[in-house]
């Protein structure tokens, strides 16, 4: 565990408001990323990142420091996003067969496939791409969007992830590839039919 | 090594977990194979575009609601 983290964690659990509130200052940027980026709406992602903090808080005690402080948090910020979805009531969306994101071709031959514009990604990441992106990143199922924004994103190991989402290390490496074909393959058309049109 | 394999093998060789070997039978198979090579690049390129766009910053009163409602909350 972080040394710095485990002070603060073991003066919140001794009832130090103020070490806690440091704990919040932290990481509230990073549960709110997360939670921006798995449940795309500013209203709940404020939800989620003021309920997990409580859960947090109510949950300190119990904390034991098996796991590190930051990724108890991602666990319980990622159930909250999730536990978010499912109550929406939205039928949530479903991975299709890989066929389905990788380049069409004929039996024997080789796939079609095209370039994307040979740009530095500040220039390609305009806001509709950005905007393109997100939409991609929302039609993954809910499993596989936590593990890619925690793994790819937030950067945690697969270890970490694997901890964060209550599953082994091989389940989070077989949905990460997936999730990555996914995004790949739902942003193809997108990019490259803006090369064709940007020259 | 063919393509359905580099497919399969994507997330390992760039995560840096592809066995050695295997590495270098997947480069030397893109060298000749200018689909893969695309497929292998723009695979990369989602990841990063990913990493740059997603970055939102903590709305200031977003962070004031929040101590407020920790303060309120955890002192019922």
């Amino acid at each position: 565990m972080d040394i710095a983290d485990q002070v603060l964690v073991q003066k919140a659990q001794a009832g130090d408001f103020r070490a806690f509130q440091d704990l919040v200052n932290r990481y509230e940027g990073k549960v709110y990323r997360l939670a921006m980026r798995m449940l795309r709406n500013q209203q709940d992602a404020e939800d989620a990142l003021q309920e997990t903090f409580l859960q947090v808080y109510r949950g300190l005690k119990n904390f034991e420091g098996r796991s590190s402080f930051s990724t108890w948090l991602f666990r319980l910020a990622t159930n909250v996003c999730l536990m978010k979805i499912r109550h929406r009531g939205t039928e949530p969306s479903q991975l299709l067969p890989l066929e389905e994101y990788l380049p069409q071709h004929e039996e024997g031959q080789h796939p079609l496939i095209q370039d994307w514009p040979d740009l530095p990604d500040e220039i390609l990441l305009n806001k509709e791409s950005r905007e393109k992106m997100m939409e991609a990143l929302e039609k993954l199922p809910p499993e596989y969007r936590a593990v890619f924004v925690l793994r790819d994103l937030e950067g945690l190991s697969n270890a970490q992830t694997a901890e964060a989402m209550g599953i082994s290390v091989p389940a989070v490496k077989s949905r990460l590839h997936r999730a990555r074909l996914a995004l790949r393959g739902l942003l193809s058309a997108y990019f490259e039919k803006k090369k064709i049109k940007d020259g | 090594m063919n393509c359905q394999e580099i497919l399969e093998k994507l997330s390992d060789y760039i995560d840096g977990e592809l066995d050695p070997k295997l590495c270098q039978d997947l480069e030397k198979h893109m060298v000749d194979c200018h689909p893969c090579l695309i497929f292998v690049n723009t695979f990369k390129k989602t990841l990063t575009l990913y990493k740059f766009a997603c970055c939102e910053p903590l709305p200031k009163e977003v962070h004031l609601r929040l101590h407020d409602y920790l303060k309120k909350k955890c002192q019922e």
